[in-house]
Parts: structure tokens; C-alpha cells; sequence
């Protein structure tokens, strides 16, 4: 067995960081305040005094100037990762992401493939109103040219990054910032990477199958749990959005005939729109009920009524209920 | 810890009236009245004690976040000070004085910060996120510089509608580096608009220090790259603050064009409650900077003038430490937004999908309160 250390979501990503940037001499970290300062949720700290600052450096405050020279810097040789304060600041760059990053590889017939991360503190239930609390990641699971990747927790996240660092492609890495500190768990020391096309089934389950990522998986695991009428209900961790894993989805789905998707992102166009899509078509024969979401509103992320909007695990129940009984 | 320091010096000082003793040239004192110079003094005062006493409720955990703005004040409140009510102020977030000086009610002011029922926006964004429009203050955002091009469209709608507002935007050094910073006064110069763009440099973006940002050694000087007139002033020198700001609102009030101001200050507290700054700079360049605090100074200078006594500081003092405290007990009273509340405001009326969403989750929620909905 390889040693672990009981850590942190901070903690599992700061480690996935170091081991990479010490792996790899092309990796630089850029970005507001993750240098002396070590990033404002510390992800970045101590790599600055370990890598120096031509390698792990501050950026004067512009989304665009940090995503566009990253993009410049890997057409030179360099495995950047770049950090974006918030998910909610990361759309001044949405133009170098979506316009340059996604399509660089493909409008240069593959001669220039261009390897950025871009790490973003993602979702609610910090309160953090309006612009620290959105879930985009429809946004770019909606560019083709991207991959987006959001873990539920420090090993995942941990091995996740690792797996996000080593991809020749652009990588967007949501981390859903209420679990930074809150979930805790035994992560290998070591240097380990986790697919980033692969759906993770967390609970095993025979009547209902839900879908959630990032924080949201939590919450159906609750829900999942609390299911006291001996429903027996399947989680699956879809971890990689874009592209994501419809073979292990559609697997539970044709196994349970029911399907409820969570997500903290707005209903319309959220990505459990596509996920309800694709499995009804490859799951028709076996469904027994209409594929439900339970999701954040068509609304702008509120503050004061922040519990209103994010999917509780009462509501992620009674949907899980509403379709067994259908 | 190595810490940064801000910014190096600029070659020359910047634009300043005030002398350390708190005296100035006879000429300048018309800048400001005496009668003004009290006033202000009073409005820094309330500035003060509302920045101590927030950021002690949010520790408390009765507020969910607050920003202060000491050591900025003379450049906040100055601003206000040089315009009429109805010429708007785009802020950024650290401008608290500026509603102050226009006297927007505290009762308001504490509504937002709490996000409670009484709030004019409902409790939809984080505290110091204000909207008042009959004081003329536009929403503010959290995603900085967004503001600065707003600030540009109203001017041009007041140029074109002959309405005669001036636009004043604020921001800090940090977000002079945005996009939407260059856009603006390249757009202001561009449609010659009576805009007046005022860079709060007080020396760090939450960590990061003013060299990080720039190689400049001047904001100011990037007025020139647009063709509008720049200047650099000291910003805790609140009658340098006033001539600057006075000479460009009469400008653009006169169809004469945009200005770019440069206020170099200090932000002597933390960037936000959830910011910690010993970690990045030195207390020694913190106390430098306290002995050129903008209320001090003003203070001084009052003496000067034979104004501001003790005793008038006193009472201006505990009124309105009585004030907050009765003002704040009202208002810590007033129950949270209305859940429907939260279907609002998203188009003029919400579209089918909120709708369903809306009556589905009212009908859920009833099933979890005892409430009538109408108290939801
Ligand atoms: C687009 C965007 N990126 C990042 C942030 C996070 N952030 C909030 S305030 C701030 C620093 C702003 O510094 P400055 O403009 O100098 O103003 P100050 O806070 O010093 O008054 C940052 C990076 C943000 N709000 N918006």
C-alpha cells in the first residue's frame, strides 16, 4: 500500500501541483495572487518559493492577458496552468478560450496543439451572490476543442489534476470551492493520475440511477442515503464533462430504467439537458420514467436566498421518489 | 517573509496642496470652504466608524462580507464631494463614502450589506454591492472594470440627450489593467464624453503590488496614449482631490472632454474580510503610510484654519455612533427576502420555463413551512 496522508481538497490539489511542476520543467503556474501569496485559497502555496518566480509568478489583473499569453506560452514549449480567481472572472478570457484555445489545434491541422490548463474555483454555498458562486461549465462543454473536468473530492481531485497536467489538450478544471476545506480524506502521497473520460460510480444502486459532479455529488449521495423507503439508489460521479463517459451512464440507466440529473448550474441548457438527451436515446427500451433534472434556477445565483436555489438533498429525493413512483 | 513594496516612488512627487503641518498657500484655502471642510471632516468620521464597526459584525458573523476604504477616504469622498447628485458614480466596490456624502440613508445602506427584505436589490447580491438610483449610483458588479465603459455610455447619452450629467467611474490600479480599462477611455476619448475616470492606486490588488501590474511608473501618463488629459495626484491630500476633480467635472460639464485621474493612497486595511495582509506586505510600510492618513491630514488642516475642535469631533462622533447602533438594531430585524422574490427581476416579466420552475418550487417549499406563501 502506498502512504497516505488524510488532506484536504487545498491540500490534494497544492500536492498534485508540486509533484507535476517538479515532474515537469515546461510547467509554469500563472495567475492573480498565487505567487508569494500562494493563491487567495492558498491552492498555489509554497510553489513559489520552491519553483522560483519565472516558473510560479503573478499576473497584473486581466483574464484575457492570463489565458492568451498561457496559449502563447505553450505554442513556445511551455505546460502552462493558469488560474483564474473564480470561475465567475474567468469570461474576459472567454474569447481567448473560446475563439483561440479551443480551436488552435484544429485550425492549425494539428501543428499546433496547445496544452493550457486553466484552474477555476467553482459553484455555491459560500455565499458568494451573483459573481463567486456559478457553475459554467455548460459554457465550455459547449465549445468543441475543450475538456472540462470537475472533482468531487481530494482524491479525485488530486488525481484528476495530475491526469488534466499530463494532457496534450486544453484542460478547464472547475473545483468546487465549498469543498476545499470541508471534505477530508486519505490521499496517496505518490504521484497517481485518474482518466479523464471516466465516469466513477459511487454508490451502487438497482431502481433509480443519479447523476451529479463537483459538490453536487455529495448532495446526492444524501439523498441516496436518506432514501429510507428501501429505494435502492445507484450515484454516478460523471467527473469528466466534457467529453464525458455516456457508456457508464447509460450502463446504470439501462440497469434502473430511471435517471435523475443534479446540477447547481441553471436548468436551461445545463448540462443535464444533454446528458437526458443522449440517454434516452440509448436507453429508450429500458426506461420506466421521464428523465428528471433538479437544478439551480433560470435565474441569476442569489445571495441571501442561496439555499432556495442550490439543489437540496430533500429536493435530489423527492425526484428520485417522483420517478420510482411514476 | 520578503514583502513587497507597492510601488517604487514616482521621479516627481505627485500633485499635492496640503503641507505636513496642515497648513497650505492662502490661495488654495478657497478650494474648500469652511463650512465644507467640517462637513467632510464629519462624513470621514461616519466613513471611520462604519468601517470599524462592520467589519466587527462580520466577524461577529452578522454580515457575510464587508470591504472598508480607510486611508482612501480623501479620493472617495473628495470625488463626491466636486459633484452635483445627479451625475452618477460607477463604483467599484471600496467607495462606501461616496454614498455617505450623498447621504444615501444608513438604513438603506445596512439593508444591503444584511441582504434582508428592506434591501432595495432583495438580498440578490454580496454585501457592498449597492444600487441607488435616486442618488444616482449604478449597480455595482463584482467582475472588476466592467463598470468603466458603462461610465463612458452614460456620458455620451448625456452629451447626445443634452442632459448636462457628468459620469465619474472609480477604480483601482489592478483593474487599470483590464481590457474594459483601455475600452473605456479609448472610447471616451473617441466620443469626447464628459467622463472622468479615477484610478484609486493604493498600491495592491488583494496581494498583488503595483509593480506586479505595470512597468509604469504612471497611470496617469496612459491618458496621453488616448488624447485626453491625465494627472497625478497625492489622494490623500483631500484639497489637491477637489482642485483635480473640480477643474475636470468643469470641463466636461463645458463639452471639453474626459479626464483621467490618478490618486495615489493607501489601502491601510485588509483588501476584504476575507484577506488577510500581513502575509504579503511589511507593518512597516502599513505605518508609513498611516502617518500620511487622509483624515489626519484633513484634520491638521482644519486646526489650521481654526476649525474641528476636539469637542466637535466628540459629538460628531457619538451621534453618529447612536445613530448606527439604533439604525442597525432596525434593521437586523427585518426578515430575509421573500422566497417568490427570487423569480423576480430576471426580464420585465419571467418567461414560461421560470415560471414552471417558480410554481414547482413554491409548491415544494409549502410542503416545508407552515407559512402562508405571501410570507414565504
Ligand atoms: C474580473 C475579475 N477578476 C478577479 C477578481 C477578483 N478580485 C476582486 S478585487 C481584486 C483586486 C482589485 O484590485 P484593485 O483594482 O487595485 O482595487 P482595490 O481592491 O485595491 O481597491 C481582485 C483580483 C474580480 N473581482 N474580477
Amino acid at each position: 500500500m502506498a502512504e497516505t496522508q488524510t488532506m484536504n481538497m487545498i491540500q490534494a490539489l497544492n500536492q498534485a501541483l508540486d509533484l507535476y511542476l517538479e515532474r515537469d520543467d515546461a510547467a509554469v503556474v500563472l495567475g492573480e495572487d498565487v505567487g508569494l501569496f500562494g493563491g487567495v485559497f492558498r491552492v498555489t502555496q509554497g510553489l513559489q518559493a520552491k519553483y522560483g518566480s519565472e516558473r510560479v509568478f503573478d499576473t497584473p489583473l486581466a483574464e484575457a492577458g492570463i489565458v492568451g499569453m498561457a496559449i502563447g506560452m505553450a505554442l513556445n514549449g511551455l505546460h502552462p496552468v493558469a488560474e483564474i480567481q473564480f470561475a465567475d472572472f474567468i469570461f474576459p478570457a472567454y474569447d481567448q478560450i473560446v475563439s483561440e484555445l479551443a480551436k488552435y489545434r484544429y485550425r492549425s491541422g494539428g501543428e499546433y496543439p496547445a496544452k493550457v490548463v486553466i484552474r477555476a474555483p467553482m459553484g455555491g454555498g459560500i455565499h458568494g451572490g451573483h459573481y463567486h458562486s456559478q457553475s459554467p461549465e455548460a459554457y465550455f462543454a459547449h465549445t468543441p476543442g475543450l475538456r472540462v473536468v470537475i472533482p468531487s473530492g481530494p482524491y479525485e481531485a488530486k488525481g484528476l489534476l495530475l491526469g488534466a497536467l499530463e494532457c496534450p489538450d486544453p484542460v478547464i478544471f472547475l473545483e468546487p470551492k465549498r469543498l476545499y476545506r470541508s471534505a477530508k480524506r486519505d490521499v496517496p502521497l505518490d504521484y497517481y493520475t485518474l482518466p479523464l473520460e471516466r465516469a466513477r460510480v459511487a454508490r451502487r444502486g438497482a431502481d433509480a440511477t443519479v447523476v451529479a459532479w463537483g459538490a453536487m455529488l455529495g448532495t446526492a449521495l444524501e439523498a441516496a442515503i436518506a432514501e429510507g423507503d428501501g429505494y435502492d439508489v445507484e450515484v454516478i460521479d460523471l467527473q469528466s464533462i466534457a467529453p464525458y463517459d455516456l457508456r457508464t451512464v447509460v450502463r446504470s440507466v439501462r440497469k434502473t430504467g430511471r435517471m435523475v440529473v443534479v446540477h447547481e448550474a441553471p436548468r436551461t441548457c445545463g448540462f443535464g439537458a444533454e446528458l437526458i438527451a443522449a440517454v434516452q436515446g440509448a436507453a429508450f427500451d429500458k426506461l420506466t420514467a421521464p428523465l428528471e433534472r433538479v437544478t439551480g434556477f433560470d435565474t441569476p445565483f442569489p445571495y441571501t436566498l442561496e439555499e432556495h436555489y442550490l439543489p437540496s438533498a430533500d429536493r435530489v429525493a423527492r425526484a428520485v421518489i417522483d420517478t420510482i413512483e411514476y | 517573509m520578503a514583502a513587497a513594496t507597492a510601488r517604487p516612488r514616482p521621479a516627481a512627487p505627485p500633485f499635492g496642496i496640503l503641507n505636513d503641518d496642515g497648513s497650505c498657500a492662502d490661495e488654495h484655502k478657497a478650494i474648500v470652504s469652511d463650512d465644507d471642510v467640517e462637513r467632510i471632516l464629519d462624513t470621514m468620521v461616519l466613513n471611520r466608524i462604519l468601517d470599524r464597526r462592520l467589519q466587527m459584525l462580520q466577524r461577529q458573523g452578522r454580515l457575510g462580507f464587508y470591504m472598508t476604504s480607510r486611508g482612501e477616504e480623501a479620493t472617495i469622498i473628495g470625488a463626491a464631494f466636486c459633484l452635483e447628485t445627479t451625475d452618477p458614480i460607477f463604483l467599484s466596490y471600496r467607495e462606501l463614502g461616496c454614498l455617505l456624502w450623498r447621504r444615501v440613508p444608513l438604513a438603506l445602506v445596512f439593508n444591503q450589506l444584511i441582504g434582508n427584505s428592506r434591501d432595495l436589490c432583495l438580498g440578490r447580491q454580496m454585501p457592498v454591492h449597492y444600487a441607488f438610483r435616486d442618488w444616482g449610483i449604478p449597480s455595482v458588479s463584482s467582475p472588476v472594470g466592467t463598470q468603466l465603459p458603462h461610465a463612458c455610455g452614460f456620458a455620451y447619452a448625456s452629451k447626445i440627450r443634452r442632459s448636462g450629467e457628468v459620469a465619474l467611474a472609480f477604480c483601482g490600479e489592478g483593474t487599470a489593467s483590464q481590457g474594459d480599462f483601455h475600452t473605456a477611455l479609448n472610447f471616451s476619448g473617441a466620443f469626447w464624453v464628459p467622463a472622468i475616470y479615477v484610478i484609486r492606486n493604493n498600491g495592491y490588488a488583494i496581494s498583488t503590488p503595483e509593480s506586479v501590474q505595470t512597468a509604469a511608473e504612471s497611470l496617469a501618463a496612459r491618458a496621453d496614449g488616448y488624447g485626453l488629459p491625465g494627472y497625478q495626484i497625492d489622494g490623500n491630500d483631500l484639497l489637491a482631490v477637489v482642485f483635480a476633480l473640480r477643474d475636470a467635472v468643469e470641463r466636461a460639464r463645458a463639452g471639453r472632454g474626459p479626464t483621467l485621474i490618478e490618486a495615489l493612497t493607501y489601502r491601510l486595511g485588509a483588501h476584504s474580510t476575507a484577506d488577510d495582509p500581513t502575509a504579503y506586505r511589511s507593518d512597516a510600510e502599513a505605518e508609513e503610510w498611516s502617518r500620511m492618513d487622509p483624515f489626519e491630514r484633513l484634520r491638521r488642516h482644519a486646526r489650521w484654519r481654526g476649525l474641528w475642535s476636539d469637542e466637535v469631533e466628540q459629538a460628531s462622533t457619538q451621534a453618529w455612533e447612536k445613530r448606527i447602533t439604533d439604525t442597525l438594531t432596525e434593521c437586523e430585524r427585518h426578515p430575509p427576502p421573500a422566497v417568490e422574490s427570487l423569480f423576480d427581476d430576471v426580464l420585465e416579466a419571467p418567461g414560461p420555463q421560470l415560471v414552471e420552475q417558480r410554481d414547482a418550487y413554491l409548491r415544494y417549499w409549502r410542503t416545508k413551512t407552515d407559512k402562508p406563501v405571501s410570507e414565504l
